[in-house]
């Protein structure tokens, strides 16, 4: 029973929209509502390559594709390593603590999104409060170009990611056994001995975990970039949405969220064959 | 088990009394209404109005390209959007006996459209305006005494931008409403997909891409220039209009005003239009009637700083309104300005290319 379920909901919410999003990147345009023609027709196959051709022909989206992956991993890195040390400080509270502490990490998300990236602005711009605060200091002359930069993004996709961090890590870490690094320091480790290569080591799977919950998602962020990264951080969520919305070149936005899906599955599947190796 | 059925018919019953009484779903722009507007159709027709609002074409035309958006009013620019919406067929030929008010659009006006929509079946004028600069006049005249203030030279120009960038300069993120201005600029036509045009368009950017502080979306800019961020934009005229009005607001030492460029200006016109699916075709047209009224288009013009289609309306409006040339262009002025076309796909990925390496700088 539990299981037809399972198997009903991964094929109504994965592998439908999959199905629809991969028929659709071999669809043609058209001028109509919507505005392809699909693969399949009465005459059965009506579909095309082309939008595949241009994806691969074409090395601006090879381009936007790493600047996305890269950007995604230095987001995930950031986030796994102040993750880390905040997960750390977590489970090493009083229990009577914990929760509340864990509650302090959700909290961003009371806020709308969208707002709290607003508040990034509000802080970053021109005229605001930081700038504002260095010039009544005497520090600087003129306002500093903070919003609009490779810094702002990376500190709204930090900020905006950390919680996704945080929670495996701290989960981990608040289930290890306390008396295997007792032991170790019996034996005669010193801290940083006993951190290294004991604590570390039980946290990696939790880590990678981590590390895959924000890369993933940020792989394809939209909104973040938009709002707060300099003029030239084209990234590849940003391309699918102006195939989709300005060019309206429906099939070459799906092949290309194709093409992004296909390349997340790697690290999905190292990690599925790492856990399952140990 | 009686009583969890009985709760929730009682829970359901206002949303039965509401459900009798017809709404109409209207998508327009952002801050691009006389709330009072909606307020009076209200209350003189009994049709409940949900609104909703879009920043950019985009937004509108990916949801009207899926189907099935729900609404009964939607507001397209003539070009592209309503173009591409009007040979796709998504939207319904209004029924111009449903709107006897339609006789008082401006015929000159209306003509302008039938390019894109022969005959004017699909939409009418909303309202209409042109993309130019927008200043902060004082400050450009301490930084570049000697550049010329009506004209694209002041923007593109690199030697004159070199020294407004001191005061700061933004461009709009809108490829579709910059470009033909700087096609026309370079010599080109404003609509050419012509790579060798491009390629000019593309160096004509980039040399003054060093002098701009940000290429930020057009309602950023309202906002830059009133808190005096900037001293040059180039913009749609209505957004500096409000921009001026916000300066003025805030009590800000400088005066923010419009100029439409001396060479000719792009002008667009946003359409009032039926979805082809839309569920209340009644209520939206009633409302196409409702807002064709001079004293209704008046409010409407007082509020946002566009210029209507219905000329019975200026006279109607506060003199300081009536006589503002960057809100009502001179005859002269309109003559030169020019309507962009809808280029082709390709064409179109050409330009949303050009504009992401210009974003990029390189």
């Amino acid at each position: 029973m539990t299981r037809g379920v399972a198997w009903l909901a991964l094929l109504a919410l994965v592998a439908a929209p999959l199905a629809i999003v991969i028929g659709m990147s071999f669809s043609t345009p058209d001028a109509g509502v919507p505005p392809v023609v699909p693969p399949l027709g009465r005459a059965g196959w009506q579909g095309s390559w082309d939008s595949w051709a241009l994806i691969f022909a074409d090395t601006f989206y090879l381009d936007t594709l790493l600047r996305s992956l890269r950007l995604a991993a230095v987001t995930a890195g950031l986030c796994l390593l102040l993750g880390f040390a905040m997960a750390l400080g977590i489970a090493s509270a009083r229990p009577a603590w914990q929760p509340a502490l864990l509650a302090l990490v959700l909290l961003p998300f009371w806020t709308g999104f969208v707002l709290r990236l607003t508040a990034w602005v509000g802080l970053l711009r021109d005229h605001g409060w930081i700038n504002a605060m260095l010039l009544r200091l005497g520090v600087i002359a003129e306002p500093l170009p903070l919003l609009y930069s490779d810094g702002a993004l990376l500190a709204g996709m930090v900020h905006s990611y950390l919680p996704f961090a945080v929670l495996p890590l701290a989960a981990a870490l608040a289930r290890r056994d306390l008396a295997v690094e007792e032991a170790a320091a019996d034996l005669g480790a010193r801290p940083m001995t006993v951190f290294l290569t004991v604590t570390l080591p039980l946290a990696a799977p939790a880590a990678a975990a981590a590390f895959l919950l924000v890369f993933i998602p940020a792989a394809g962020e939209v909104v973040i970039p938009e709002m707060l990264g300099a003029p030239d951080s084209m990234l590849i969520g940003r391309a699918i949405w102006g195939e989709f919305f300005q060019t309206r070149d429906w099939p070459t936005a799906a092949a290309l969220s194709t093409a992004l899906l296909a390349l997340l599955l790697v690290p999905i599947a190292l990690y599925q064959r790492l856990s399952v190796l140990k | 088990m009686r009583r969890l059925l009985l709760s929730l018919a009682l829970l359901a019953l206002p949303l039965l009394a509401r459900a009798q009484q017809p709404v109409l779903n209207i998508y327009n722009w952002a801050d691009y209404i006389d709330p009072y507007a909606i307020e009076r159709f209200q209350r003189e027709t009994g049709i409940r109005v949900r609104y909703d609002v879009y920043d950019t074409l985009e937004t509108l035309e990916g949801k009207l390209s899926a189907g099935r958006s729900g609404y009964d009013i939607v507001v397209p620019t003539s070009e592209p959007a309503f173009n591409r919406l009007v040979r796709a067929g998504a939207l319904r030929p209004l029924d111009l006996a449903r709107i006897p008010n339609a006789s008082n659009l401006d015929p000159a006006l209306m003509a302008r459209v039938a390019g894109v929509d022969p005959g004017n079946r699909h939409g009418v004028i909303y309202l209409w305006g042109t993309v130019g600069l927008g200043m902060n006049a004082a400050r450009i005249r301490e930084v570049a005494p000697d550049a010329p203030m009506d004209s694209l030279q002041l923007l593109l120009n690199p030697e004159h931008a070199r020294r407004v960038a001191r005061c700061g300069i933004a461009v709009m993120d809108s490829a579709i409403d910059v470009l033909p201005s700087v096609l026309r600029h370079v010599g080109a036509d404003p609509n050419s997909t012509a790579q060798a045009d491009l390629d000019r368009a593309l160096q004509a950017l980039l040399a003054i891409r060093p002098h701009l502080r940000s290429i930020p979306s057009p309602p950023a800019i309202i906002d830059a220039l009133a808190q005096g961020e900037i001293c040059l934009a180039f913009s749609y005229s209505g957004d500096v209009i409000q921009s001026a009005a916000r300066a003025r607001e805030a009590r800000r030492p400088h005066e923010v005003s419009y100029v439409m460029p001396s060479e000719g200006a792009q002008l667009w016109f946003d359409m009032v239009a039926i979805p082809a699916d839309a569920p209340n075709t009644e209520a939206a047209h009633a409302f196409i009637n409702f807002l064709l009224q001079p004293d209704v288009m008046a409010g409407i013009t007082r509020q946002v700083r566009y210029p209507n289609a219905v000329p019975a309306s200026r006279a109607l409006l506060p003199p300081e309104i009536q006589n503002d040339r960057s809100v009502f262009p001179d005859p002269g002025a309109l003559a030169r300005s020019f309507v962009a076309g809808t280029p082709a796909q390709a064409g179109e990925r050409a330009r949303a290319r050009l504009w992401a390496r210009f974003k990029a700088g390189r």
